[in-house]
């Protein structure tokens, strides 16, 4: 049971990355866009995108933590004594971040919309670089077992920490300028069409070189999760790459449909990769999956909770994003009053 | 930078206890505020949301919108706060979530579900006023309510496990081996406690929104939009204020039979004895003599039981362990702290009385300012009064975390550097709470500064020409 448990979980960390990572990638190009004449397109294009979905899509997170620290009690006790400072940050960023995207949303002076446009981008950041490193950090071995804690320090700031977290940030940029592409495309505005796919081009290259980097980096300091993802999760990193090398070529050739999926493929297949690859353990190589286990009592509960998302959630999400796509969601705060912005912006 | 935080977190030690338990509460008591609007304010708005389509209501059509569009904010910044309780839990108590994880833990999956599907439905409500047909809008604001009111009582049963652990079996280390779901649930402080803080609830939120509108009502604004504003929130808030009552002795109860030495610290008990009286303030002195305050005699003893009257007997908080009470600085806060929630909570059914009084009588709400100028404080006292009752339950639980089975001292984390956190933390919120309020208040300005309604303020019809709108607000702004 504790190996459903353990598929769940991972799923949970997938959903996240590509719902949830997207919008803090949406948030990368948000910082970038820059000054705010030349950025307000791109900045429309992106609050449009992200503004009725963004709350469902972090819940993931909240999932994650609860199905860990339910099922694997003593991996979370670890978890959190050990990677106490990155967690810390991505919390505060995460705070950061959904509240001045809906502030953004809700003021309509320029000044204000800046300054929490600021916080919101620069948040978009962090958190997705504290995620990947907290990864990194589980990756490569660095948390101990039993409810103890880890070098405070070194289990965030290494070489396989640096790397996840610089490759985290790279993939959700890339995911959102690819769903972003789709998104323009949908709302008939070929500039930004064609502004994103640039982007998302650029952004699928440097996330190619980071993975190639990557598969070095992990060889020498991450060696249980190397094996693995040239041994037993070698299929997921070979479709991974594939899907990732493909997608590129059909942005290249103006097919953002396919591209988007292939990009979702290509991100959802690595994390299950690396999930495949340190296999059977939650923190390799110090404890077992089965080891951490809750008793069955528990593991059933959280079964049945997923049974029941599967059912109540599921629908409801489909429908939120049916409903964003077909563009029956159009209320963004206080877009209804555009033009108030002009008269203030110099 | 991170570097060097980290390295002085490191060098500098400093007991996490008290900064672990101050960060706990100030981000607890941060996100509690925001649960009421969370849970009622959408069953409010789809009561405004009913009688404008229903009753082709112009007024309270707009109220539903703007009031969605406020929550939109409340709900994200509650979204955000509550997140960060989830790695709360391990970052500040992770020997409590590494033991007792696998059967504390289990409420909140359940609590993801509802908040997943409240998420959903919300960002679908917000943003589907112009684009959904008028009573499909309406139907996909209801899961919000149901999702509001189970997600709370999910929480609220973690929270209850806590006062009474139920549902697994340890082995000789303590450590947990079987765990029952249900029983963890469903444990025996789960009914009353749920019950009082859903109530709680709508209480707070009635009264909280009502007060924002009884401000503007006293500042002259008395068209039917703020009189809708008004009346459909506090009618709220004044529906539940009586039931609040009847649950909070039924709790107040279970704790005099489950919880002796929290309900000693409530009542100010030093030593167990019969014909307690009901101390009104007054505090308890390190010698363990009681001082100061307004004792009715016999009264504590009574409503503990009142079927044996005077005679009931009252444990005090001497009936433990020294190390097993809480400390007298705890205890006066407890007691402190349930006046506080006691005495405004009477205020509040007070002013509930009038408002029903002067309905039954005089067919409408009472005219006079004094009214809304109390209506106006309620909102602020009723964020107190649920305050006061939260720190009632927490503080008087001291010094378990697990009601005797595990201290707050055993739970906490081994980080020194919690202080460091503790501080980023309240400087964070202190921003985000103030932006909040500031960017509420600018969200309300912006609405009056349209004068009236136009056009794109109306829901369900043909979204309006942007120049049209730009040409009446733009000269207001610039």
């Amino acid at each position: 049971m504790s190996t459903a448990v353990a598929g769940v979980l991972l799923l949970a960390v997938v959903a996240y990355a590509i719902f949830g990572g997207a919008d803090f990638g949406a948030g990368f190009w948000d910082l970038i866009s820059g000054g705010p004449e030349r950025g307000e397109r791109p900045r429309d294009a992106i609050e449009h995108s992200i503004g009725p979905v963004w709350e469902a899509n972090h819940v993931w997170l909240i999932f994650i933590f609860v199905i860990l620290w339910t099922s694997f009690p003593e991996a979370y006790a670890s978890i959190t004594l050990t990677l106490f400072v990155p967690l810390t940050i991505a919390a505060l960023g995460i705070v950061l971040r959904g509240a001045s995207f809906a502030f953004r949303k809700s003021v309509v002076g320029l000044r204000y919309r800046r300054i929490f446009g600021a916080a919101f981008a620069a948040s978009s950041v962090l958190v997705p670089y504290c995620m990947g490193a907290i990864a990194g950090g589980i990756a490569s071995g660095r948390v101990p077992a039993g409810g103890q804690p880890g070098d405070p320090v070194h289990s965030w700031i290494n070489p396989t920490s640096v790397v996840a977290g610089v490759l985290a940030v790279a993939a959700v940029a890339y995911l959102a300028a690819v769903y972003l592409v789709w998104d323009a495309r949908r709302l008939a505005a070929s500039d930004m069409t064609d502004y994103f796919r640039r982007r998302a081009i650029v952004a699928g290259g440097i996330v190619g070189v980071i993975g190639l980097i990557g598969i070095f980096v992990l060889r020498a300091d991450a060696r249980y999760l190397f094996d693995g993802l040239v041994s037993r999760a070698l299929a997921l990193v070979i479709l991974s790459v594939v899907c990732g090398f493909v997608a590129l070529v059909l942005l290249v050739r103006h097919a953002s449909r396919g591209a988007r999926l292939l990009a979702i493929v290509a991100v959802a297949s690595i994390i299950l990769g690396w999930g495949v690859a340190q296999w059977p353990y939650v923190l390799p190589t110090n404890l077992t999956f089965s080891a951490a286990a809750a008793p069955t009592g528990t593991l059933a509960a959280v079964l049945v909770v997923v049974v029941l998302a599967a059912l109540i959630v599921v629908p409801g999400f489909v429908l939120l994003f049916v409903l964003d796509q077909k563009g029956l969601l159009p209320e963004e705060g206080v877009d209804d009053e555009p033009a108030i912005d002009r008269p203030t912006a110099q | 930078m991170i570097a060097t935080v980290t390295a002085l977190t490191a060098i500098v030690f400093v007991n996490p206890v008290p900064w672990a338990r101050a960060q706990m509460a100030f981000t607890l008591g941060f996100h509690i505020i925001l649960v009421p609007l969370g849970v009622s304010w959408a069953f409010m708005t789809l009561i405004a949301n009913y009688r404008g389509i229903r009753h082709n209501d112009r007024d309270a059509l707009v109220l539903a919108q703007r009031w969605s569009k406020f929550m939109a904010v409340t709900f994200a910044v509650g979204a955000v706060t509550g997140t960060v309780l989830t790695f709360e839990f391990g970052l500040l108590w992770p020997r409590f979530m590494g033991r007792w994880g696998e059967a504390f833990g289990v409420p909140f999956g359940f609590e993801g579900l509802f908040f997943f599907t409240e998420a959903i439905f919300i960002a679908i409500y917000i943003f589907g006023w112009r684009r959904l047909k008028p009573w499909a809008h309406f139907w996909t604001g209801v899961p919000i309510v149901l999702a509001g009111i189970f997600g709370s009582i999910s929480v609220v049963a973690a929270n209850a496990w806590m006062n009474a652990p139920a549902g697994f079996t340890l082995d000789s280390n303590g450590n947990v081996i079987t765990v029952s779901p249900i029983q963890v649930i469903f444990n025996d402080s789960m009914p009353w406690q749920a019950a009082h803080m859903v109530v709680a609830a709508y209480l707070v939120g009635g009264f909280l929104i009502a007060s924002v509108y009884a401000v503007g009502m006293l500042r002259g604004r008395r068209d039917r939009y703020h009189y809708l504003g008004f009346v459909i929130a506090f009618t709220v808030g004044a529906v539940a204020a009586p039931i609040q009552i009847g649950i909070g002795d039924g709790l107040a109860r279970w704790v005099y039979q489950n919880q002796p030495v929290k309900f000693a610290a409530i009542e100010l008990v030093p030593t167990t004895s019969s014909d307690v009286p009901e101390t009104l303030l007054g505090h308890l002195n390190d010698d363990g003599t009681v001082t100061g305050g307004i004792p009715i005699p016999g009264l504590a003893s009574w409503l503990s039981n009142p079927s044996t009257g005077k005679a009931t007997v009252v444990k005090g908080l001497n009936s433990v362990p020294p190390d097993e009470e809480p400390t007298i600085r705890q205890t006066n806060i407890v007691h402190l702290c349930w006046d506080i929630m006691v005495g405004l909570g009477t205020l509040l059914f007070l002013l509930a009385v009038w408002y029903a009084l002067s309905w039954i009588f005089r067919r409408r709400m009472p005219q006079t300012k004094w009214f809304l100028r109390a209506a106006a404080v309620a909102g602020p006292a009723a964020v107190i009064t649920l305050e006061a009752g939260w720190v009632v339950t927490e503080v008087g639980r001291q010094p378990w975390i697990v009601y005797n089975l595990m201290k707050v001292e055993d739970a906490v984390t081994a980080n020194t550097g919690v202080w460091i956190t503790f501080f980023a933390i309240v400087i964070l919120y202190a921003l985000v709470g103030a932006t909040t309020i500031l960017v509420l208040r600018a969200m309300g300005r912006r609405f009056r500064r349209t004068e009236g309604f136009t056009d794109q303020d109306t829901p369900y019809g043909p979204s309006a020409l942007a120049e049209e709108v730009s040409a009446g607000a733009g000269e207001t702004v610039g």
